[in-house]
């Protein structure tokens, strides 16, 4: 059998897919995060209990409805996206004159609720999701078996944080969210509804939070406190990243799942703490993270 | 008839600091004025007011007949207000391009990239530049031409001049004209009167907040030993 540095290639393989997968999560979750923030200048924590919503609008979805994983996939981002969308405009627009930290407050203050309604509704324990039959199975790659729907992970969150950076970085709106994040004001003063697009883009990032949360579904179980486990770990990707870094966000979401299932190979005992541990030797050698401006 | 731009006893604040004191002004459709003053007298914040990006104010401001007290900032370039900041306001995030459609169209009758581009011939050779790669003289047409497409009937030019070398103040000159031939309303403010001179057709002189003087053009040359004095030049 194969081996490197004494590991077998399998067991290498196999967890470089999972840090790939996690690494999915990781980068979409943040990119929400990013452009957000950019805009906002609200640190989104409300992004786990998004990403929760939108693993449980797949499980209503199907349970209520009947309508499957690939209604869902799109239903849940749009039902998630117009909950963020009223929630900026009731709460938060109301706070953006106000220290920074309100926001905080505000969004950690609504991740809680959210969650505890949750926990009283459905209890705590997680609920499973089953795969959607179009990829059950697997593949033989020739070195190893993939799970077919770990590699749709892998590839819809790849195009979905490509569509995302192409509707910033390419498009007249992604323009106007470019512009706005610079100098709302003038952008404002140019005759472009700010306040409008403030709403669009929280809408958005809250969307892109429960477009993860579906395509987990399947892989983890769907329980209140999913997104909250997760969410500290997006957070120190946030931070090693660089708050407002678009493309940061997304390169070091998928760096830093691979660090971490590389780390599961060769020393599984640091693989929970990696992450944290890369945080902080970022952030004494360069405060403002990998991909932002020194300030 | 009626002025295109009408502002009386317009005061404003920033947070507790009350700094315009009633301003009186009016500008005729077409014409070029200037509001000259020396520095912290409260030239920008008279156009930051009358835009509505200062929103703690008080008076009025009437715009091509509409009461514009109530108007919302991103309804102000709507009815026909354009504003260059100061500090020119280019996106570095931006490409001379983005930076040049950013502002909407909000008329008919504004120039197409084409007169642009013929207008001010170094930005097309730079369209896909980082805006604040160009340098001070061109960030300043950029900062205008993005303005001239949008088919506004007023512009709200603040100190075009500062800082540039001759050559590009003789060229903003230039543009400052061929507006006017094309009917273009102008509030200009500017420190220099000797570049003012040759384009305004009505000075102001303010003075810590308030417009303590009115005159035209052709009667500059009696003031100026006055306005030497007021504006420490
Ligand atoms: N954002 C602000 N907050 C508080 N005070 C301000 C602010 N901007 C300007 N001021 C004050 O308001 C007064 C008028 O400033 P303003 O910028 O309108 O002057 P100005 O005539 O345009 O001067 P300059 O020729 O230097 O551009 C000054 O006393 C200035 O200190
Ligand atoms: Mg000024």
């Amino acid at each position: 059998m194969t081996t490197i540095l004494g590991v077998p290639l399998q067991a290498l393989l196999g967890q470089l897919l999972v840090g790939l997968i996690n690494g999915s999560f990781y980068a979409l979750l943040s990119l929400g995060l990013a452009v957000i923030f950019g805009l906002l200048r609200v640190i989104n924590f409300a992004h786990g209990a998004q990403y929760m919503l939108g693993a449980f609008a797949a499980l209503l979805l199907l349970k209520g409805l009947g309508l499957n994983y690939w209604f869902a996939l799109v239903l849940a981002p749009v039902l998630v996206g117009l909950f963020g969308a009223v929630i900026e405009r009731l709460f938060l627009s109301r706070l953006y004159k106000l220290d920074p930290l309100y926001g905080l407050l505000f969004t950690f203050g609504l991740a809680l609720t959210i969650e505890g309604v949750f926990r009283w509704l459905y209890g705590s324990s997680g609920q499973p999701y089953s795969v959607p039959e179009l990829l059950r199975g697997t593949v033989n790659l020739g070195f190893m078996f993939l799970p077919i729907y770990r590699g749709w992970v892998v590839i819809a969150s790849l195009v979905a944080c490509l569509v995302v950076w192409f509707v910033i970085e390419r498009t007249k709106l992604g323009a106007y969210l470019r512009a706005a994040t610079e100098n709302p004001v003038l952008v404002q003063a140019f005759g472009i509804n700010v306040p409008l697009l403030l709403t669009l883009t929280y809408a958005l990032g809250a969307a892109l939070a429960a477009f993860a949360g579906v395509l987990a579904a399947p892989i983890y179980q769907v329980s209140p406190l999913m997104g909250t486990n997760l969410i500290i770990v997006v957070f120190a990707v946030v931070v090693v990243g660089g708050m407002g870094s678009i493309l940061g966000a997304v390169f070091t979401g998928y760096m830093l799942g691979i660090a971490e299932g590389l780390t599961k190979v060769f020393f599984p005992e640091a693989s929970n703490i990696v992450i944290f541990v890369i945080m902080a030797i970022v952030l004494l050698l360069r405060p403002a993270g990998l991909f932002g401006k020194e300030a | 008839m009626n002025p295109l731009l009408e502002v009386s006893d317009l005061q404003a604040w920033y947070g507790e600091s009350h700094v315009l004191h009633g301003v009186n002004l009016h500008v005729n459709e077409g014409e070029t004025i200037c509001i000259l003053g020396r520095n912290g007298m409260g030239k920008t914040t008279t156009l930051r007011t009358i835009m509505g990006i200062l929103r703690k104010r008080r008076g009025t401001i009437r715009f091509a007949g509409e009461d514009m007290m109530g108007v919302p900032l991103h309804r102000s370039a709507r009815a026909g207000l354009g504003f260059v900041p100061e500090e020119r306001g280019i996106f570095a995030s931006l490409t001379v391009d983005e930076n040049m459609t950013l502002p909407p169209k909000v008329a008919e009758g504004g120039m197409t990239s084409d007169e642009i581009y013929t207008l001010f011939p170094n930005l097309l050779e730079r369209r896909g530049s980082q805006g604040t790669k160009l340098s001070g003289g061109e960030q300043q047409m950029l900062a205008m031409a993005r303005i001239l497409r949008t088919g506004c009937r007023c512009i709200l030019l603040d100190e075009p001049t500062e800082g540039l070398a001759p050559v590009i103040i003789q060229r903003i000159g230039d543009v400052l004209r061929t507006l006017k031939a094309r009917g273009m309303t102008v509030v200009l403010v500017e420190q220099n009167f000797r570049f003012a001179e040759k384009v305004a057709d009505r000075f102001y002189l303010m003075d810590h907040g308030q417009m303590v003087e009115e005159f035209p053009t052709a009667d500059l040359p009696q003031h100026r030993d006055a306005l030497h004095r007021a504006l420490g030049v």
